[in-house]
């Protein structure tokens, strides 16, 4: 059920797919506490639990070369193919910035409504590991690109999708930082193989302030922000191939009392796995400390085969990461209209004002132009924009037929849609064009065929034959009689045969 | 003059290469180089020479043999940083510096030694073994030297070439190589000039790319040239200065090569001397040479004055703190796993680190990565590392002052003393020692400033002592003006060693000093 936790109404906290004991069950959530957050309650007679969320998210760059340099940026490419000398950290090889990135944080920023700040630094986070080849990780620890943004995201407070209400949650930075490489573990020879393609590919590093209270609110946000991403183009975000990767730092505490230790919760490699991922943690550390346990401030990966978190073996201990100034990067400098030199080489500077111009159609607007133009419902904007695809294969439909939008809408929507997910394809994938969509609308809105033959005109389309929808009207003599005499012949028929009976 | 005689074909390249590598074999016991590359250096002068029966040079370095300090990459060639972690690396690029020069025909004789990382002030501290300092053979230091017993012969009282840049003074002072690129982050290619006897040039930071130097201290680094004299580094200098897109730090105006004048004239001229720099433990000796020479500029017209650096005796520690965060930054990508040693240890990947550089690294690196760690935590960062940083602004805004109030270049020594012997410079630990020697060296690092070594005069002891000037930033044209006027009044011997004399080079034989411009 798509239903959050936000607003005047709460669920009760259902047990998770192999979770914990049933403790909740049967309880209803109480109130909701004065921020507007779930408030789920413990067992029967104590204190309810607020959890804390908050998101730490890497999008990777979508650009030509690396952050600081010039090897290529390519998913599955060979192992330690794209690897260049600095990458490989051979001595005496010293980072350039690319440019590129630089202006797709800023475009992230600007989409995030931050502050950009038109002077940053770079620094060195240290710690040894075998994908990070210098040994240490070049980071924006001090003063990164961009500060104080937020995030509007909307859920469905109830599981009939028609009531949306929208939440922001704050972003307290985004910094540029290196990506690192991959590294394999062969248990089986006792071996770790690794892959340097990775290393170095920029990365932008959004923090959110932890204003979030549960998975759903959590799968929502990173949902929009993939879209804006996807639509400035700063990054393709597609957490299958890891270009957006989600850790969560989760907490629980009662209302009035300061916040409680925190986990931070990895491998999540989904947005569905990110509310089960977090809804999980949120149960395991209600249930611990309702048994008297502790929480440890430790990280904890999510297990996706069994719904559930188990602690990292590998980040024991705490690190200091000894961070230090990068010595060959200076500061790096932004300039708006206001303060570029007169006589400065456009080429040769990063305009935030030239940038800002240039953002696209946010998401958000998008879908406000889209309610307006058409007259379809906000819950219908969010469908069509969540699809990728669909909102032109949409537009194409309802340019092509008489059909109102209104009415095209629950086609696209509740037919199309549903056919495209029983079979696992993309809208790019579909068999069944928008022209033939269209035609298809206007046979039924020309009331040549009923609304079920128009299904079943639809099954046939899907085969992919070719065949366009008045063939197979024809073909199957699903038209509508509109002659008067022929439907009481039919009709007459049918009494008679009754009567025979 | 050697450029000119190759071009009018006196003497050609081949020859000159062979006459390098020759006097090079035979002055191998100063272990100067780790590495010659005689094929590739003979294949280059072959190329040069092609170039001149043409009569199409690329420049006044078409055909001069160099030596390069082996922190610096070189492609084809061994680079080990005179480290057993760097063992038999190959690199597959040039540094920048490396390439502009092989770019405008110079021929790569070998690489020099040094101390390990660039770390120390004696070039004593290598894999290789330490470097001897050419004076130490030489006719003015035996017949000045006393032996102490019978027992002792000269074998055990060759000096200390001073460092870290050790082999390519010593090999510009041996005349194997017309011109040496060396490497100063606290004074390490001042220093070395100082004791061979030869022009040392630290450039300002920025004007010289770093991009292939292996770094000790990425913001205080910097390329250094090494000559037998300053008209000679200017020639250099103009073939290596200017921007380069792959290193970050260096400015993006364009560098205007220049030439020096003939006749250089310093009585407009204002010449400061920090009082400071009157060190404790600086010899009277050259006390005394530093006072005479600022008389020379007196006489020759120009405004001498005393001035105050207050805040030069900071410098030492100041340097110690952010030097060994950087090296502890900058060695750590030294685990074995992309090049260079890996121990045989493999029980696990921080095991296999441990033991890696355990046996890569010596004790000064090692110490230096410690200590650089602990003014890096976290709890100490604010107290050490924060604080040394806004000193090092202090010491830079010194010299602003001083410079903003008139003075145009400042004279100071650049050693306490004359080079020691080895077996006493070994006495003291590598740390001891360079905080005693790079005093004077030390803070035209921190500030950036461009400082070079004119060789004054000799020693009673017989060995070289030079004195510094630091000048502006990216004044170099002002700073060599002021070195050339001054090297021309010291006329500072050349040295006598039976090695040349063996090899009859008679390019030198009738000139005071040895220049190839």
């Amino acid at each position: 059920a798509a239903w959050g936790c936000g607003g005047v109404w709460c669920r009760a906290w259902q047990r998770g797919a192999g979770g914990p004991s049933p403790f909740l069950r049967g309880q209803r959530a109480a109130a909701s506490s004065a921020r507007g957050g779930a408030v789920p309650v413990g067992k029967s007679g104590l204190a309810p639990w607020v959890p804390v969320v908050g998101l730490e998210i890497h999008a990777q760059i979508s650009s030509n070369s690396k952050l600081f340099s010039g090897s290529q940026v390519q998913f599955a490419a060979p192992p330690n193919s794209l690897v260049s000398f600095f990458d490989a950290s051979l001595p005496g090889t010293l980072p350039v910035l690319n440019r590129r990135c630089v202006e797709a944080a800023v475009m992230t920023g600007l989409a995030l409504n931050c502050s950009i700040n038109k002077k940053s630094l770079f620094d060195r986070k240290h710690y040894f590991y075998a994908d990070l080849p210098a040994g240490y990780q070049i980071t924006q620890q001090r003063v990164p690109i961009a500060v104080n943004g937020s995030l509007s995201y909307s859920l469905c407070i109830d599981n009939k999708m028609s009531q949306m209400v929208t939440k922001t949650v704050r972003i307290k930075q985004i910094q540029l930082e290196q990506d690192s490489g991959k590294s394999l573990h062969d248990d089986r020879r006792s071996q770790t193989l690794v892959d340097l393609n990775r290393a170095g590919v920029g990365l932008m590093e959004v923090v959110m302030e932890p204003d979030l209270c549960c998975g759903e609110e959590a799968a929502a946000a990173v949902r929009e922000l993939q879209l804006i991403l996807q639509t400035l183009g700063s990054s393709q975000a597609v957490m299958a191939e890891g270009q957006l990767r989600v850790d969560a730092n989760v907490s629980v505490h009662h209302p009035g009392e300061p916040y409680g230790v925190r986990t931070e919760v990895k491998n999540i490699n989904s947005i569905r796995f990110l509310a089960k991922a977090v809804d999980y943690e949120i149960q395991r550390q209600i249930e611990e400390l309702e048994n008297g346990g502790t929480i440890l401030n430790e990280t904890r990966a999510f297990d996706s085969k069994l719904g559930c978190t188990v602690p990292m073996r590998d980040k024991e201990g705490k690190q200091d990461y000894r961070f230090m100034p990068e010595p060959n990067l200076p500061p790096l400098i932004l300039y708006d209209a206001k303060s570029l030199p007169a006589n400065m080489n456009h080429q040769q500077v990063v305009n935030i004002d030239w940038i800002h111009e240039r953002l696209p159609d946010l998401p958000s607007v998008k879908r406000a132009k889209l309610v307006e133009q058409y007259g379809i419902l906000p819950e219908h904007s969010f469908a069509l924009l969540n699809e990728d695809g669909l909102t032109e294969f949409f537009e194409n439909v309802v340019k092509q037929t008489q059909m109102k939008p209104k009415k095209v809408i629950g086609w696209i929507l509740n037919v199309l849609l549903s056919y495209l997910k029983q079979h696992s394809l993309t809208v790019k994938e579909s068999p069944v064009s928008s022209f033939m969509m269209a035609d298809l609308l206007n046979l039924l809105e020309k009331k040549e065929i009923s609304s079920t033959a128009a299904k079943q005109v639809l099954a046939e389309l899907w085969k992919g034959e070719g065949k366009s929808p008045l063939e197979i009207v024809k073909e199957k003599k699903l038209e509508l009689i509109q002659d008067q005499k022929e439907l009481e012949r039919i009709c007459q028929a049918v009494i008679d045969g009754q009567e025979n009976e | 003059q050697v450029s000119s005689a190759l071009k009018e074909g006196r003497v050609t390249p081949t020859e000159l290469c062979q006459r390098c590598l020759a006097l090079i074999k035979s002055t191998r016991f100063l272990n100067a180089y780790i590495t010659v590359a005689e094929e590739t250096a003979l294949k280059q002068a072959e190329e040069s020479e092609k170039r001149y029966k043409r009569g199409q040079p690329l420049g006044v370095l078409d055909g001069i043999p160099i030596a390069v300090k082996d922190n610096f990459n070189t492609a084809g060639i061994e680079t080990t940083c005179a480290s057993n972690m760097l063992k038999g690396y190959i690199s597959p690029y040039n540094a920048t510096v490396v390439q502009k020069l092989l770019d405008q025909g110079a021929v790569l004789l070998g690489k020099t030694n040094l101390d390990e990382f660039a770390m120390g002030s004696g070039s004593t501290d290598g894999v290789f073994g330490p470097v001897r300092n050419p004076w130490s053979y030489s006719r003015q230091y035996k017949e000045k030297s006393v032996p102490k017993s019978h027992s002792e012969d000269e074998e055990s009282n060759w000096v200390i070439t001073g460092g870290s840049s050790g082999g390519s003074a010593a090999a510009v002072s041996s005349f194997t190589c017309f011109a040496a690129l060396g490497s100063d982050t606290g004074g390490s290619t001042r220093n070395p000039a100082a004791h061979c006897g030869v022009v040392g040039l630290k450039p300002t930071y920025g004007l010289i790319s770093r991009h292939g130097l292996i770094p000790l201290v990425n913001s205080m680094d910097v390329p250094g040239i090494l000559t037998r004299c300053v008209d000679d580094a200017a020639v250099v200098l103009g073939s290596l200065a200017g921007h380069d897109p792959k290193d970050s730090t260096t400015i993006q105006d364009n560098f205007k090569p220049f030439e020096l004048p003939s006749l250089p004239d310093v009585s407009k001229l204002s010449i400061g001397i920090p009082k400071e720099y009157h060190a404790p433990g600086l010899s009277s000796e050259i006390l005394a040479l530093w006072s005479k020479a600022a008389d020379l500029f007196k006489n020759a017209g120009a405004k001498v004055i005393e001035v105050s650096l207050p805040h030069t005796r900071y410098s030492i520690v100041c340097y110690h703190v952010l030097c060994t965060a950087e090296v502890a930054s900058n060695m750590a990508r030294f685990d074995g796993l992309e090049y260079g040693h890996r121990s045989d240890m493999n029980k696990s990947t921080e095991s296999m680190y441990a033991a890696t550089r355990r046996e890569g690294f010596n004790d000064v690196v090692r110490g230096r990565i410690l200590s650089g760690n602990y003014f890096l935590l976290k709890q100490n960062y604010e107290n050490y590392f924060i604080k040394a940083q806004k000193v090092r602004r202090l010491i830079a805004n010194d010299f602003l002052k001083v410079f903003g109030s008139g003075v145009d270049t400042l004279l100071t020594p650049t050693t306490l003393s004359d080079a020691v012997p080895y077996r006493e410079f070994i006495k003291e630990d590598n740390r001891t020692r360079s905080a005693q020697d790079d005093i004077l060296t030390q803070a035209a690092n921190m500030a950036g400033l461009p400082a070079i070594n004119v060789p004054t005069a000799l020693s009673e002891r017989g060995l070289p002592v030079g004195l510094q000037f630091i000048g502006r930033s990216f004044q170099e044209k002002q700073l060599l003006t002021v070195a050339k006027w001054f090297e021309k009044q010291v006329k500072f011997p050349m040295i006598q060693l039976e090695e040349v004399k063996r090899h009859n080079h008679d390019v030198f034989q009738h000139q005071k000093s040895a220049s190839f411009s």
